[in-house]
């Protein structure tokens, strides 16, 4: 076979030249050095696109601190982050802006890392948890907890993790076992999403003005008096259970084979798959608990990032990344773009679906399914 | 050349749900050579092969390589020593055939320092051997059948394990492609010395290529051996329900079996041999 290839093909080839298909029996041959520098070749976009996003975070978050009403330079920001007293700004940006910045920053990046890992664990685009109903138990859980228990914003947060773990552990049992699980679970999470939608409308009815107005408010996601006291457990959970999907990361992208070839390298695909549904629940239950369920971001952030990257690499870091892009972005021209201003979700929600449409119309193309 | 490995099963029951696919299966594995498991549909050859690899638990019984049940063994130091090519892996979309032949390292990469360079030079081994290198830039989706199948074999390669498990590795390829792909098989066998176990279809393809044969039916092994002691018309009769007659193969003297066909075979077999040639047309 391979043995009687020429002395004239011997050696690295540019992987360039390795496409042609000059004759039906041109054995090309690679060496480990010709291996490793075309795979670093095939890195270089996604090192590229997460420096380039991590630029467009870091400006995004200035530029939040920056702008308002009154109009910062960036050395008053920055004496205001270091703590120098500054006439006016100190008030509006440290304890006004900086904060909901960043919960901006913290619950978009969990919002794109939860989303990334359900699309990847099921295969599927459409899995993201605010899809399948992970979000809506959230924010079901959360509105009972604000209109009819009245609790306080830290209750409020652990009630909504509960929610999201509760709907997630029901959507999987009812949709366990046989062939097409991972299609039925995602319609199955579509119809448990419209079932507790329809929960929050009950509540929302049952609900006091002031309860209603906070609700109402918090459901349509929104950064609009972002505290400390609601920013640091979605801080805290983004290190924990964000570390615990992004060392997940490798471990997801070979079960995309499937779980046989995944077993067959090694991977302990059952433990793999629990660590990466308890991170994402936690990630996206915490910040929907803090800034409300900002639509479609967890669906949009991983196949953005997919498409940034290409598919050499895990997107997982991407898609946290390209998470805080959305939702900074979107919350800065929701803010001041219009006359009016509107919550971060209006906006997301304005770009997110017709992304879900041509979502949908492209997986018809292929020739795919749901 | 690759070290020797025990593969051994005994006593093995595995199942789905509450039904038993395998009763108290006990089998030996000859190290270093081509093993291949044949049998009717829904014999139970796949689930046999999922519980040696591990996907399924066994509900009794055990699978032993090198004196250690493999469902005891750390799955990574596991995956160092057998690998396995399932039948219908998955490409994820867009996956150049390098990247995924990389994959194949998994278990030699640590979780911080990622790629050595016995990681390329692997990779770069298995896409030689199979003769992909020339397709290392191409993304998988656009191969056709035939390539596509030896790009999933340069990842087992990768893996660069010492015993390799295949389920069904012709399914869904021509009959060029198929001779392609099993010669690339024998050839892995013969040049490295791996312990080759696999599922197949094609009686006379199994008769070809194994060392060593098994048959099973309805979750039993019915006979082991080399493929001119199992192939025999009373045992394709048994295993498969087929009436055959099992000539030389013209070119490599392994058996052949040729089937009846069911209209023949409910008529007494004497009549198809000694049938008087009916007179030509012209």
């Amino acid at each position: 076979m391979t043995e009687t290839s020429s002395a004239t093909s011997m050696g690295t080839l540019p992987a360039g030249a390795a496409q042609g298909e000059s004759s039906p029996h041109s054995f090309s041959r690679l060496d480990g050095p010709g291996v490793a520098r075309a795979r670093r070749r095939r890195g270089r976009r996604r090192r590229w696109v997460i420096a380039a996003l991590s630029v467009l975070v870091l400006a995004l978050c200035l530029t939040s601190l920056m702008v308002g009403h009154t109009v910062y330079s960036l050395d008053q920001v920055w004496d205001v982050i270091m703590g120098r007293p500054v006439d006016g700004a100190t008030f509006t940006v440290g304890t006004l802006r900086l904060p909901r910045m960043a919960l901006a920053l913290v619950a978009g990046a969990s919002f794109g890392l939860a989303g990334i890992a359900f699309q990847t664990l099921l295969r599927n685009p459409l899995a993201s948890p605010d899809i399948i109903g992970i979000s809506s138990g959230a924010s079901a859980a959360a509105v009972f907890a604000i209109v009819v228990a009245n609790l306080s914003r830290t209750q409020v947060s652990l009630v909504a993790v509960a929610g999201g773990l509760i709907v997630a552990f029901a959507i999987y049992v009812l949709s366990a076992g046989g062939a097409g699980a991972g299609t039925r679970l995602i319609l199955i999470g579509i119809g448990v999403a419209a079932m507790l939608n329809s929960v929050v409308a009950y509540l929302l009815e049952r609900a006091g003005q002031w309860d209603y107005q906070e609700a109402l408010r918090w459901l349509s996601g929104s950064l609009g008096g972002a505290t400390w006291e609601a920013t640091v457990p979605v801080i805290v959970t983004l290190v924990l259970a964000g570390t615990l999907v992004v060392t997940q990361a490798r471990a997801l992208g070979l079960a995309q084979m499937g779980d046989e070839a995944a077993v067959g390298l090694g991977v302990r695909v059952p433990l793999m798959r629990i660590a990466v549904v308890m991170g994402a629940v936690a990630l996206v239950s915490v910040a929907t608990s803090a800034a409300g369920p900002i639509a479609f971001v967890a669906f949009l952030a991983g196949p953005i990032a997919v498409r940034l990257i290409g598919a050499h690499g895990s997107p997982v870091i991407p898609a946290a990344l390209v998470g805080a892009v959305l939702v900074l972005s979107a919350d800065l021209v929701g803010q001041w773009v219009f006359d009016t201003r509107y919550p971060v979700g209006v906006v997301t929600g304005a770009v997110g679906a017709p992304f879900l449409l041509y979502l949908i119309v492209s997986i018809h193309r292929k020739g795919g399914s749901l | 050349m690759s070290a020797d490995h025990e593969l051994h099963i005994s006593g093995l029951t595995v199942g789905y749900h509450d039904v038993d696919v395998l009763h108290d299966v006990d089998l030996a594995i000859p190290s270093g050579k081509v093993t291949v498991i044949v049998g009717a549909n829904a014999c139970g050859k796949s689930t046999l092969l999922k519980a040696v690899s591990r996907l399924l638990k066994p509900r009794a019984g055990v699978v032993m390589l090198d004196g250690r049940a493999v469902h005891r063994t750390p799955p990574k130091q596991l995956a160092r020593v057998m690998g396995v090519l399932p039948q219908a892996p998955v490409a994820p979309e867009g996956i150049t055939v390098a990247d995924l032949v990389g994959r194949g390292r998994h278990p030699h990469q640590k979780i911080v320092a990622r790629w050595s360079a016995a990681d390329d030079a692997a990779v770069a081994e298995a896409l030689n051997a199979t003769d992909t290198a020339e397709l290392a830039e191409r993304s998988v989706d656009e191969l056709s059948g035939g390539q596509r199948q030896r790009v999933w074999i340069a990842m087992a390669l990768a893996q660069d394990t010492d015993v390799l498990l295949l389920d069904e590795p012709t399914t869904y390829l021509d009959v060029s492609h198929q001779i392609e792909v099993l010669d690339l098989l024998a050839e892995l066998n013969a040049l490295r010395g791996t312990t080759i176990v696999m599922v197949l279809h094609d009686l006379n393809m199994a008769a070809r290529y194994a060392d060593h044969l098994i048959a099973m039916k309805s979750g039993e092994v019915r006979a082991t051996g080399t493929p001119a002691s199992v192939l025999t018309a009373e045992i394709v009769q048994d295993v498969f329900g087929l009436d055959s007659v099992v000539i030389d193969d013209p070119v490599s003297g392994t058996p052949l079996v040729v089937p009846r066909s069911r209209a023949a075979s409910s008529t007494p077999p004497v009549r198809a041999e000694h049938d008087a040639p009916r007179p030509s047309p012209r």
